[in-house]
Order: structure tokens, then sequence, then C-alpha cells
């Protein structure tokens, strides 16, 4: 046995991973350290944080349970690893420059909302950044939509262009301070300027470009607002007119618009939120929150038509939050973009795209390297959910429980796509990307997959797709040289992502329902019991199947849904009100389609049985977004009602809901309210999914379920769903930091490919 | 609609399979014929099959698309259709009188044409083995001395030109199989597309930059395959297109669109932007030519893709489809 000889100074190195650098944690160590009285010195490297820290072991002990348990508010410890040096007898603690040499592992972080220290020098008049728009420091201010390369310093950002001033570098160089190293500060004498174009000077407004848009806005103006990851369209929310008159000059007739207010009491006063809801609006990311309106609310109609939530959100950088201190009025803040196209974040393409929407343009001259979109959360049934995981979410890396090596890139869906670099047990998920048809949108993924590869250092070996072949991104797969590709079934990718996200490598039933996906049968899938893990699955059950006719339209129109699912039933004519929607002879000819299996391809969509649903009830026979019908069928449930129709679960588990539309189309006949036909829809879908989930886990010998795929973006129905399958005793699973629709594809399809390649 | 699809599948086959095993710097230039001189004669050649069901339909037959279709792809490489053979594979019990409008409508088409049928086969093949016809025809042509024709050669700024209003043909075909009742007459738009070649040379001579019939896999599958060729964008302006009413209509209630619908008097016409008016006239005067229009610009950026604008300014990219459409909101 060794003796090994008590040592009184003892010296360790502590190699720190995680998102350690550009977030303080240099000038953090260095303060503890020196509190402790620890000599030493602490670096940033290609993989993290690197110290080496001497001096008395209990100092040492208590050095890394502050690394470990009370970082800076921006860094996310993943590991520290520590290991004995021979004391050298060093005295006092440095911060030493950076090495550059190998991969870099250090993690890029995300944007950050103002931090409380930077907003009350916004607020104070006698402070140097008073009224200040770009003002952020270490614990806050812009970092994704900034940076051009790794590693991460102002050279690397569009800050570049921005030399600090005398003040500003005495702060940049003092460890104390904490804007120590904080790559993009700026202040009024070295920084950005905001200015506002196109607009004559408001007599209310003042010299300051911030407070005469404010006085714009108050007037009634829309205005073009440059702020974070891209512009945005500004108007004041509460007045009926001027938000038509956006809607009309965007062309975008009913899909909701996002609302900014000016903090917590204001947004409380429009929506109903509970403690978690709170707490992710108040979050440095920022979300959208949806919540439930208030009746109160004052905001018009035309903000949210036909729905029962207003998805709110808090200021994120000091522009705004000068702004919306100026101007006290809920504003609406939608992405500045003509209906379907990406929102706009070069300036001159803004200015070209924006022009003839938009009165006057608030504009500042830091370029956003990155275009992001702003993020949107909800809580159901206590459970944190993500519609979008943008801005302040990305980049951050999501843990993969099998390893992707060698590493992946996972291309993602069609629509609301998202792409996703591996390597190792770590993803990183982009940014929302958008819609692939959209030919700007499409130039903007690969450029991303690009920007990625380099940030994170992926060299992807492994090219993971759907096997849907007209997917834009399916193409992009198949055209790299160099690669292998996976092709991943997309109801997998969704079961596969939300066990992936949970940490799980076991087998789960999944219930994945969602618009359309490639079925292996080369059926349209979408109402999908499955039962899988990360690395393969079998369809245990599903929906009904019935004709799809006209493809895509029918998820534009859903009156062809409506007569699809009424020949299923063989329900003898159609409800007087959407007969009267639709000509006659297009009701002839969709009912051929549909009889001959005419340019209809068979499907188990169960998006398309709430949008017919949603259309025999009369809600509405065309869409102008996607999923309107079903949202607006949801939006009017009585949710107090317990009646449901029957939908029976065959032994194949197959989920009649032939016998389900039989007794909607009754219901409708005799005049039931739709408050009361929606509820029993969707307690007759949960109670049917729950049951089927139920004798599936059974014959998989699991209790574990998945409920994903965009429809279960439906609060209602995943809220009852969840209740019927607890009551089952199986324990669900909701995906809960990615999306449950499509933009959840990519890291499934990378968890998949990950976890084929260990197995290979 | 296996008519309007099979772009981007078919392409792989050529590419991946055929390309490779004959090694041919002709056959490399995936023109619509070939190329070869004879002496002092330059000739193009080219050859194809035509299957089709029903081999009679609203506007034409089998016989007729068998030396349209020829006859325009030797047009569609510059060439002066001149000569063509004729290899007739009939299914057992084939009604005579079936099979004599066919070759009457041969002849016919031949006459129309202004070729010669000058060498010919004939097998018959097993009930089932066929169905009721299958003909193949190859083609001879004299290379007209004013076309210098090449997919490659497209320039930014270049106009793009329809010789007619597109899908009509694949929605006869489509609505012939009696499987859907529209109600609305569409008939097949196939014809002889020499003469509307000619009065383009006439007019743009060397700015006359490249030809392709749309055929299978429509407009969309040529727009495609001339922008990668040349390393290009296309920009296309939807509201440009012309379309007859009734398939407009038919696509609308189908879900397909009509660029992806096949042709079989409809070509594509690439000129250099000041000529783009006077080929215009030209066409417009020739009979099938009146809806010619000028449907999109070649443009820089993004090389490869094919782009639409869509109503309120936005741009959808304009893939070559897999197989038949799918899906794809999910
Ligand atoms: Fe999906
Ligand atoms: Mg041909
Ligand atoms: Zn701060
Ligand atoms: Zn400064």
């Amino acid at each position: 046995m060794t003796v090994i000889p008590a040592l009184h100074a003892r010296r360790v190195e502590i190699r720190v991973e995680g998102v350690v650098q550009g977030v303080g944690f240099r000038p953090f160590v260095y303060r503890v350290a020196g509190e402790l009285g620890l000599a030493g010195f602490v670096r940033n490297d290609t993989r993290g944080v690197l110290i080496e820290a001497e001096g008395d072991p209990e100092a040492i002990a208590e050095l890394l349970v502050r690394l470990r348990h009370d970082p800076p508010p921006l860094a996310r410890v993943e590991e520290t690893a520590v290991s004995d040096r021979a004391p050298t007898g060093e005295t006092g603690f440095a911060i030493v420059g950076s090495d550059g040499a190998g991969t870099p592992d250090a993690l890029v972080s995300a944007d950050t909302a103002t931090c409380a220290d930077c907003l009350a020098e916004v607020r104070d008049p006698d402070a140097r950044r008073h009224r200040y728009p770009f003002t952020n420091c270490t614990n806050c201010g812009p970092r994704f939509t900034i940076v051009r390369d790794v590693p991460y310093d102002r050279s690397r950002t569009t800050m570049k262009a921005f030399p600090l001033c005398a003040d500003c570098r005495r702060e940049y160089e003092d460890p104390r301070d904490r804007r120590f190293h904080a790559q993009p500060i700026a202040c009024p004498a070295c920084g950005p300027r905001v200015r506002l174009l196109g607009a004559p000077v408001p007599a209310a407004g003042g010299a300051d470009a911030i407070a005469r848009a404010a006085a714009l806005l108050r007037g009634g103006a829309i205005v073009a607002i440059k702020g974070l990851g891209g512009y945005h369209l500004a108007c004041r929310a509460d007045h009926q007119g001027v938000v038509a008159e956006l809607r009309a000059r965007k062309h975008r007739e009913d899909r909701p618009f996002a609302l900014m207010v000016v903090d917590v009491v204001a947004a409380q006063s429009l929506v109903l939120l509970a403690e978690e809801e709170l707490a992710l609006l108040r979050s440095a990311e920022r979300p959208i929150v949806l919540g439930r309106r208030r009746t109160t609310a004052g905001v018009a109609d035309a903000v949210a038509p036909g729905l029962r939530e207003l998805g709110v959100m808090l200021p994120y950088t000091p522009l705004h939050q000068v702004l919306l201190d100026d101007l006290r009025l809920p504003l609406v803040l939608t992405s500045g973009n003509l209906s379907d196209e990406p929102i706009a974040y070069a300036d001159r393409d803004a200015l070209e795209r924006l022009q003839p929407i938009a009165d006057a343009f608030l504009v500042h001259d830091r370029p956003i390297h990155m275009r992001t979109d702003d993020s949107v959360v909800r809580v159901v049934a206590g459970r944190r959910t993500a519609l979008r995981r943008s801005r302040g979410y990305v980049p951050e890396s999501l843990r993969l429980p099998v390893a992707a090596t060698p590493p992946v890139l996972a291309v993602g869906a069609q629509l609301k796509n998202t792409f996703c670099v591996a390597r190792g047990g770590r993803a990183w998920v982009s940014h929302h990307v958008g819609d692939l048809d959209e030919a700007r949108t499409r130039a903007s993924f690969a450029a991303g997959v690009e920007h990625f590869e380099r940030l994170f250092a992926v060299t992807p070996e492994v090219v993971a797709h759907d096997r849907h072949p007209d997917y834009a991104s399916t193409a992009y797969a198949l055209d790299r040289d160099g690669v292998r590709t996976v092709a991943v079934q997309h109801h997998h990718a969704h079961l596969a992502a939300c066990l992936a996200e949970h940490g799980e490598t076991g087998t789960a039933v999944g219930a994945i329902y969602d618009g359309s996906g490639h079925g292996e049968d080369g059926t349209v899938w979408g109402g999908e019991i499955l039962v899988g893990d990360l690395t393969g699955f079998r369809r245990a059950g599903h929906l009904h199947p019935v004709r799809l006719p006209g493809g895509d339209h029918a998820a534009r129109q859903p009156w062809r849904m409506a007569a699809s699912w009424m020949i299923a039933a063989e329900h003898p004519h159609v409800p007087d009100e959407l007969h009267a929607a639709i000509p006659h002879e297009q009701w002839d000819l969709v009912g051929q389609m549909v009889r001959r299996g005419f340019s209809a391809p068979v499907t188990t969509s169960m998006g398309r049985l709430f949008d017919a649903a949603a259309a025999l009830c009369g809600l509405r026979a065309r869409c102008s977004y996607e999923g309107q019908a079903a949202v607006e069928l949801e939006a009017r449930a009585d949710v107090s009602h317990k009646g449901a129709y029957t939908l029976p679960v065959g032994d194949d588990l197959v989920l009649d809901a032939r016998t389900a539309i039989r007794a909607l189309l009754g219901d409708v006949e005799s005049g039931v309210d739709v408050a009361l036909i929606s509820a029993r829809l969707h307690r007759a879908i949960a109670e049917a999914t729950a049951t089927a989930c139920e004798r599936a886990a059974e014959g998989a010998g699991t209790d574990l379920v998945v409920l994903s795929g965009g429809v279960f973006q439906n609060r209602l129905l995943l809220t009852w769903t969840i209740a019927a399958c607890e009551q089952l005793r199986l324990r669900v699973l909701v995906p809960s930091r990615l999306p449950a629709n499509d933009g959840g594809i990519s890291f499934g399809q990378a968890a998949v490919a990950a976890a084929r390649g260990a197995r290979a | 609609m296996s008519h309007g699809a099979g772009g981007k599948a078919t392409a792989a086959l050529i590419e991946g399979l055929l390309l490779p095993a004959f090694a041919s710097p002709a056959l490399d230039r995936l023109g619509d014929a070939g190329e070869l001189t004879v002496g002092t004669a330059e000739l193009a050649m080219t050859t194809d099959s035509f299957v089709v069901r029903p081999i009679v339909f609203p506007g034409g037959s089998i016989g007729e698309l068998a030396v349209n279709g020829t006859v325009n792809d030797l047009a569609m490489a510059g060439a002066r259709p001149l000569a063509l053979t004729l290899s007739l594979i009939l299914e057992e019990g084939l009604g005579a009188d079936v099979l004599k409008a066919e070759i009457a409508a041969i002849a016919r088409a031949a006459e129309v044409a202004g070729v010669k049928i000058i060498a010919g086969d004939t097998k018959v093949v097993e009930r089932g083995h066929c169905d009721q016809m299958y003909i193949c025809t190859t083609g001879l042509g004299r290379r007209d001395p004013r076309a210098t024709l090449s997919p490659a050669s497209l320039r930014p700024g270049d106009a793009i030109l329809v010789s007619g209003p597109i899908g009509e043909h694949g929605t006869a075909i489509m609505l012939a199989r009696g499987e859907f009742e529209l109600g609305a007459e569409i008939v097949s738009d196939t014809r002889c597309l020499w003469p509307h070649v000619d009065a383009l040379l006439d007019v743009c001579g060397p700015e006359l930059r490249c030809l392709r019939d749309a055929t299978r896999g429509g407009v969309a599958s040529v727009l495609n395959e001339l922008a990668r060729a040349s390393g290009v964008a296309m920009l296309v302006r939807e509201a440009a297109v012309p379309v007859h009413p009734a398939v407009a209509g038919a696509a609308e209630i189908l879900g397909i669109d009509p660029m992806h619908v096949a042709n079989e008097g409809v070509f594509v016409a690439v000129v250099q932007q000041e000529k783009a008016e006077a080929a215009l006239a030209a066409l417009r005067a020739m009979e099938g030519g009146e809806q010619a229009a000028h449907i999109a610009d070649v443009r820089t950026e993004p090389p490869g893709m094919v782009l639409v604008e869509t109503a309120f300014g936005g741009r959808r990219v304009m893939d070559q489809l897999v197989g038949d459409p799918l899906p794809r909101i999910c």
C-alpha cells in the first residue's frame, strides 16, 4: 500500500465542458478563485474552459462545487473532469489567452434577453447607456444571430465593424466588470445606431428614433422593425382597423399574430398565465407564450380570429424595451415578410420587400448573420411544449442517448423545416428554417447546413432524410457526395425525436398523429400507432384509411375531406351549410375521385379527419393557413362536456372513425351545438387512442407511450389523451423542448441514424 | 397520372445506366436526337416507342403520336424531318378495323409532316403480351444550317417561350381512360412542330438558343433540365402560362399542376431577349401557336433552379417530381 503524503497544497487541472464560452465563465472562475485564495489560471480552449488551481484542498473542493452548481446565468456546465497535478508553488490567479489549436468543441450560445443590470442602465437617465438599444453584457445580448465563425470573439461576429471606444475597452478588459470579454458590447459612442426611415418626423416625437417610432405606432402606423434575428412588422394591437390593414398589406388572412407587451402585468391583462407560463414568459429565452385569452383583453379581434389563445412575449432587446416603455400599448409583432416567405433579415432585401407594407422602418447598422424567428411555447397539462424552437434556444445542444459515431447530418422535413448536426453524444438542431417550397428558404437551408457544420465542427459521414422522394431536403441529402444516406420513415422520426429528447432507448408505443408522411407501404400515413425504439418500428395500428382527393389540395380545402369521410361512412347527404358553400359540380367531381381512387391516394391522416369534422360542422370549407379548420374546431369545444362519440378500435388496432363521423353527422343534422360536437369528437379520439395504445403496449411488453405529431399541438386532444392514457396506467411522454410538429423531425432522424450506426 | 410524372425517375435511369454503357459523345449531349455527318450531309437521327392507353383518344391516336413524336424530336434538334422507319408490335386478336384506322392515321400524319415511311417491320405477340399495339419509329432529318441549338447555351436575360397552351395531351389521355368524368372535352394537342421551328429559325437564326418538346414530365421537367444543363436559374410568371380553362379546372380539382402534365404539340423555346417579340409573332401566326407566350426569363441565381413568382411576390421552387405527385403538407 502506497502512502500518499499529506500535502498542504493541492493542484488540480479542471476541464469544463458545455456552454462555457462567451458567458462570463473565466471572470467567474477568477472571482471565485480570488475569494478562495487559490492560485493558478483559467483559459478558453477548443473544448471549453481549462482551469489549473492550486491551494488548500478544501478551497479546491469548494471551487468544484461552485463550478458545478453556481455558474454564471448563461453558462451550462455539462462535464467537469478533474485530475491532480504536482503543486508548483505558484501565487496569484490569472486569466490567460485562449489556445486556438484543435477541433473546436466549445459551444456557441443562444441569443439572450437583456439582463436586469443592463435594463437598469438603459432606464437610468444618468447612465452613459441610457436608452441605448444595443446595451448588453456577458450575461445577456446577441450571440447566435451575430456569429459568423468560431472560435467566438468579436472579430468573427457582425460587431467586427464597431471598434471599442476607450470606456468600453476598459470594461472589456476588467475581470471584475460584468462586461469583461463580452464580445458584442457597445455604447452610444462606439456601437451600432438606430435610425427611423421613410416617415416624416411626427410632431410629438422629438429627436430620438425610437421615440419617433413609438409616436408613429401610437398614431396607427405600420412600422418595420429590425430586431435580433430579422425584421418584424409592428402595429398597435388594440385597434381593429390598424390590425386589419396590416393583414391586408401582408396578405395574411387569418393566421394569428403574436404580441409584445411592456411587462408581465401587461401580459397578464391579456392572457391567463399559470406560474409555469409566467416563468417561460420571463425566461432569458423570451419565447412567445400561448395563453388563454382573457375576455377583457384589450386587443383587436383581428389579432387572432376565431381562437381562444393569444401569443404574448416580453421585450428581449433594449431596443424593444425602450420602444414598449415609450408606447405602453400591446404591439402586434409579426415576422417581416409577405404571407409564406421567410422572415427578412438582410437590409437591402428587407427594405425592398417590406416597402409596400411598412409606413416607416426602424433600422440599425448591426448586420444579422443568422435569420432567427421568435420561438413559440405553451404549457399543456402542466407540461412545457414547444411549437417553434428557434431564437433563444438555438443553437443549444441536445443530448443523444446513443452517440452519433460517425457524425450525422439530418435534413428534416419539407415544411417547418429544421436540420440537425450531431457528433458523439451531442446534437445541434437548427433554427426554424421554414417551408422548403419557398425559394429563399431553400437557399437558406443549404447555407444554414454549411454554417452549422462549421460552427460545431461536424463533418457528416451519414446523412439522414425522410422517405418522401419529393421533399427538397431528401433531394439535398441524396445529392451530397461522399456520405452514406439513411432513409427514416416520417412517423418513426416523430417517435424517435420524443424518445431521444427524454433519453429513452427502450421500446415504446407511439401514437403519432399529423397531416401526412410517406408510409412504408407507399400510402399517406398520419394517424399511426407504432411500436418501436430508436432503431426501428412496426406499424401496430392506424386510423381507418380513406381517400385524400387532390392530395395537398385536400389540406387547403377541408370540404374535400368532408366528402371523403362521408363517403367512407356511407352517409347519404351533405350537411346543408357545407353543401351550399361548394358548387354542386365540385362535389360531384370530388365524389368521383374518392369513389374511384382517382388522384386520391389512400390516407390515414388524423389531421385531415379533424379538417373533415370542422367542415362537416359548417365551420370552414377552405383554409387560409395550414390546420386552420382543426384549430378553430378545437377553439369552439365545450371543454366541460363529458360526452364522446363511439369510436371502435378493432383487433387490428384500426381506429374506425366512420362510426364517430356518422354520429357527428347525426348531431349536425339535428342542430346540436358545435361546442358539444367538437368536445364529443375530441374525447372519442382521445379515448380510442388510449385504448389502442394500451393494447399495443401490452403486446410489446412496455408501459411507455409517446404522443407526438403536429395534431398533438391540439391542447384539448393532448390533455384528454394524456389523461385517458394515465388512467390506464400508461407512462406518457410528449415532446417538450422540440416541437411535436415537423420541426422535430430532424432530431428524430439524427437519433435513428445514430442508433442504427451504433448497432451496425 | 403516369403521363404527367416520371421526369426525375427516368432521368436517373438514363444517366445512371444507359449513358455509361454506351459511352458516345452524341448520346451524352442528351438531346432529343443524335447528330451525325455522312459525307457533306449533316443529319439527325432519333427513335421513340409509343405506348398509350387508350390507343384512340380525343384529338388523336397512337398512330398519329408515333409520327409526330419522332418528327418533333428531329425538329427540336433543328432538323427538317425527312424519313421514318416504322415498327409495329401487335397483340394477337387486334381488330382489323382498328389496325387499318391506325395505318391510315400514320399515313396522314406522315403526309402532313412531309416525311416518307421508308422501311418497316411487323410482329404479332400473344394475347396479353402487349396492350393492343405498340409502335416504334425511327426518324432521319437534315440539320438546318440556321440552327445552332444547345441546351447549355442559355444566358441570363434570355426569354423562355411556350408554343401553345399546356397540359392538354396528358389531361385528354387521363379523361379518355374513363376513370373520371369531367364534363368538359379536352383534346390532345398532338401535331407536327417542324413548321413552327422553321418559322422561329427564320426570325431568330443563331439567337434561338434551344428547343425542347414538353412531353413526359411537362414544361416543369424541361425547364429544370435546361436550368441544370446551363447552370442558370429561371423565373416563371405563373399568370403568363397559357392553360385552357378546362385543363386548369381539371388540374385544380385533381390537385395537379399543369406544368407537370405531358404535351405532344407544345415546345419550350429559349431565345435571346431582343428576339422574344419577333419569335412570339412568328409562332402566333402558325396553327396551334396562336397562344404562344413568353412565360419566363433566364436569371443567374440560384443556379439550376426554376422559380415561380406567386401572386404576392413570393417565389416557389418548381421541382421535378420523382413520380406521381405525393402530398407534402404535414
Ligand atoms: Fe409530421
Ligand atoms: Mg421522345
Ligand atoms: Zn446584461
Ligand atoms: Zn463604447
